[in-house]
C-alpha cells in the first residue's frame, strides 16, 4: 500500500486535522510518533473535549505531559528566572521532542513543564485551532497528559500559540505560551551570540534603532510588519516571536502571563502580567499597527487581524478573521459578513 | 526513619511549581500551597515542598544556621532531591531560610552576571505569617498599579536591602516567601518601599 495513499490530501478539514505535522518532507506516515488511531470527534468541537485516555495519566509508558521530571524541573527553574527578569532570554537544555525543530518544540516544552491535570489547553497556529500544527500539538498533549482541550479562548487556562494573540482579551490566570523560532531580536544585525549577550548586558540597542531608521529611509515608513521588536519593562529589547505587529499592543499590560519557548535556540523568556511592553519607534514615526479597509467577510468583525484566502485559480480572494474561535463565536452570535470575494 | 516526600511526585511537584510561578508572576499576591509534607523540624512543609519541586543535582542548596544545625534536614533533602548542599551562599542556586530575621545580607548570595543574570540565587523564606493589603508597598512588573504585603518576621533593614537589590537590576536575588499554606513572590524586578 502506498503510504501517501493514507494521507487524505483532498479530504477537507476533519481528515487533514488527523495528519500530524512532523510528516512534512517524509514519505512514510507510519514512522511518525503518532500512530493512526480512530478519533471519535475529529472536528474540533467548540465544547470542551477530553483527550483519549483522559481518565488517568494519558498514554501508557510516558510520564505525564511526555517530559521526564528532571527535565521539567530544569525548564521550571528557567521559567522562574525568566519571569524575574522580564524579556531576558534564559538558556535552557532543550530536549529532542517527537517533532522536528521548527514545529514548536520550545513552546511544547514550556507547556509540558507548566501543565497540570486541571488545566484546559488551547493551541493555535496563525490564529486557527484547526490547522495542522495546532491539531497535532493539541492531540499530543491530550494523549500524553489527558488534560481537557478546547478551542475557546475564554475556557482555556493555557494557550499555546504560533504567531498570533487571540482577539478575545485574555484574563488573569491565563498563560500564553509562544512558539519562538529566533528568540534573539539582534540576531540578524549581529550573528555572534557572545556579542548579542554583551549588547543586552549593556542595554546597547542602537543597532536596532538604526535598522528601523533604515526602513524609514528606504520605504518612507517602518516596514517591519512582524517580529516587531519591543522593549519590556523599560529594560530588555525582546523579539515577540513572528506575530504580526498588529498584536504587539495586546502584549502591553496584559492580565495574562506570557511565556516564550525557543526549542532549537534553547531559550526561554517571559513577560509577567501587567508589564509594560513598548514597540520601538521614533517621535516622528510612531509605531502603528496594520489596518484593514474591509471587515471580515464571514463575521463582519472590524479591528481584527484578517487572513487573505485564495478562492480559485482566477485569483479571487476573501479576507477573513485569522482567529477562527473569535470568528466562529461571532457567527454563532448572529454576526454575518458580506461573504464577498474581492 | 526518613520522612516521606511527595505522595504523588509528578502532580504535587507540578502544583507546587505552579503556585511558585504564579507567585513570582504576580508579586505580593498570595497563592495557596498545600503540599501535605511532614518534613523533619525545623524544615517547614512549604520549604520542603519548594525544595522537592525545584532542586536536584544541578542546584547547590544553602541552608541557614537553624536548618544546617539539624542533620535530619540535610539527610531529608539529600535523599529526596539529590541536591548538593553548600556552605557558600555565593555558590547557591537556592537558599532555604527558616529564620528570615537572621538571614545574611542579600548581597552575599549569588547576584548573577551581566551576561547571565539568571545565575543568581533564589532565596526561599519561611515566614510565620504573610498578609496582603498592609505593610510594605510593592510595584513593578506583575503588579497592576501597587499592592501591599506584610511579612512576619521581617529581615533586618529589609527595605534598604531590597532597594540595593533593585538598583542592581538585572542582577540580583529573587525571593520566594512561604508561610503556612501560602506562598508569595518578590522577584528582583519588584520595587519595595515603606508605606
Amino acid at each position: 500500500m502506498s503510504a501517501i495513499g493514507m494521507l487524505p490530501l483532498e479530504g477537507g478539514a476533519p481528515e487533514v486535522a488527523q495528519v500530524p505535522s512532523p510528516v512534512r518532507g517524509r514519505d512514510r506516515v507510519r514512522d511518525t510518533p503518532y500512530p493512526e488511531r480512530p478519533d471519535p470527534s475529529p472536528q474540533p468541537s467548540p465544547e470542551r473535549e477530553r483527550g483519549p485516555g483522559a481518565s488517568e495519566a494519558g498514554e501508557a509508558g510516558y510520564n505525564f505531559a511526555y517530559l521526564d521530571e528532571g527535565t521539567k524541573r530544569m525548564i521550571r527553574r528557567a521559567i522562574l528566572k525568566a519571569i524575574a527578569v522580564p524579556g531576558y532570554q534564559v538558556p535552557f537544555a532543550s530536549r529532542e521532542m517527537p517533532m522536528p525543530y521548527g514545529w514548536g518544540t520550545g513552546g511544547v516544552q514550556v507547556t509540558a513543564a507548566i501543565l497540570g491535570r486541571s488545566d484546559v489547553l488551547k493551541v493555535i497556529d496563525q490564529g486557527a485551532d484547526d490547522t495542522t500544527n495546532a491539531v497535532s500539538i493539541r492531540r499530543f498533549f491530550a494523549r500524553t497528559s489527558g488534560v481537557a482541550t478546547t478551542t475557546r479562548t475564554t475556557e482555556a487556562t493555557i494557550i499555546q500559540t504560533r504567531h498570533r494573540i487571540p482577539e478575545t482579551p485574555l484574563r488573569e490566570g491565563q498563560t500564553l505560551v509562544y512558539q519562538v523560532p529566533i528568540p534573539e531580536p539582534l540576531r540578524f544585525l549581529e550573528p555572534r551570540e557572545t556579542e548579542t549577550r554583551q549588547l543586552h548586558a549593556l542595554a546597547e540597542y542602537g543597532a536596532m534603532h538604526v535598522k528601523l531608521y533604515e526602513d524609514i529611509s528606504r520605504h518612507g515608513h517602518i516596514a517591519t510588519t512582524y517580529a516587531y521588536p519591543v522593549e519590556v519593562a523599560g529594560r530588555y529589547v525582546m523579539d515577540p516571536s513572528p506575530t504580526p505587529k498588529f498584536d504587539n499592543p495586546k502584549m502591553d499590560q496584559s492580565p495574562a502571563l506570557q511565556l516564550f519557548g525557543a526549542g532549537r535556540e534553547r531559550r526561554i523568556y517571559a513577560v509577567p502580567p501587567y508589564t509594560s511592553v513598548r514597540s520601538l519607534d521614533f517621535e516622528d514615526h510612531p509605531f502603528r499597527i496594520q489596518e484593514f479597509t474591509d471587515p471580515c467577510a464571514l463575521c463582519g468583525a472590524e479591528g481584527v487581524y484578517l487572513d487573505e484566502m485564495l478562492l480559485d485559480d482566477a485569483g479571487r480572494r476573501m479576507f477573513v478573521c485569522s482567529d477562527t474561535d473569535h470568528c466562529e463565536g461571532r457567527r454563532a452570535d448572529g454576526h454575518v459578513g458580506t461573504g464577498d470575494a474581492v | 526513619m526518613l520522612a516521606p516526600g511527595f505522595a504523588d511526585p509528578v502532580h504535587d511537584a507540578q502544583g507546587t511549581f505552579r503556585a511558585v510561578m504564579d507567585a513570582l508572576a504576580r508579586p505580593g499576591l498570595l497563592q495557596r500551597l498545600d503540599a501535605g509534607l511532614e518534613p523533619p523540624t525545623p524544615l517547614t512543609p512549604e520549604l520542603a515542598a519548594i525544595a522537592l519541586a525545584l532542586t536536584d543535582a544541578d542546584t547547590p542548596v544553602w541552608l541557614d544556621a537553624g536548618l544546617a544545625a539539624a542533620p535530619e534536614v540535610a539527610a531529608y533533602l539529600r535523599f529526596h532531591t539529590g541536591a548538593p548542599l553548600t556552605d557558600d551562599p555565593a555558590r547557591a542556586a537556592f537558599a532555604l531560610i527558616r529564620d528570615p530575621a537572621r538571614c545574611p545580607p542579600l548581597a552575599r548570595f549569588a547576584q548573577g552576571t551581566p551576561a547571565y543574570p539568571d545565575t543568581s540565587t533564589t532565596l526561599v523564606f519561611a515566614h510565620d505569617a504573610i498578609t496582603s493589603g498592609e505593610g510594605l508597598n510593592l510595584a513593578g512588573p506583575g503588579i497592576n498599579g501597587m499592592t501591599r504585603i506584610a511579612l512576619t518576621p521581617l529581615p533586618d533593614s529589609f527595605v534598604a536591602q531590597r532597594a540595593e537589590n533593585r538598583a542592581g537590576f538585572p542582577l540580583g536575588v529573587d525571593l520566594i516567601l512561604a508561610a503556612p499554606g501560602l506562598v508569595a513572590g518578590l522577584p528582583r524586578s519588584t520595587a519595595v518601599t515603606e508605606s
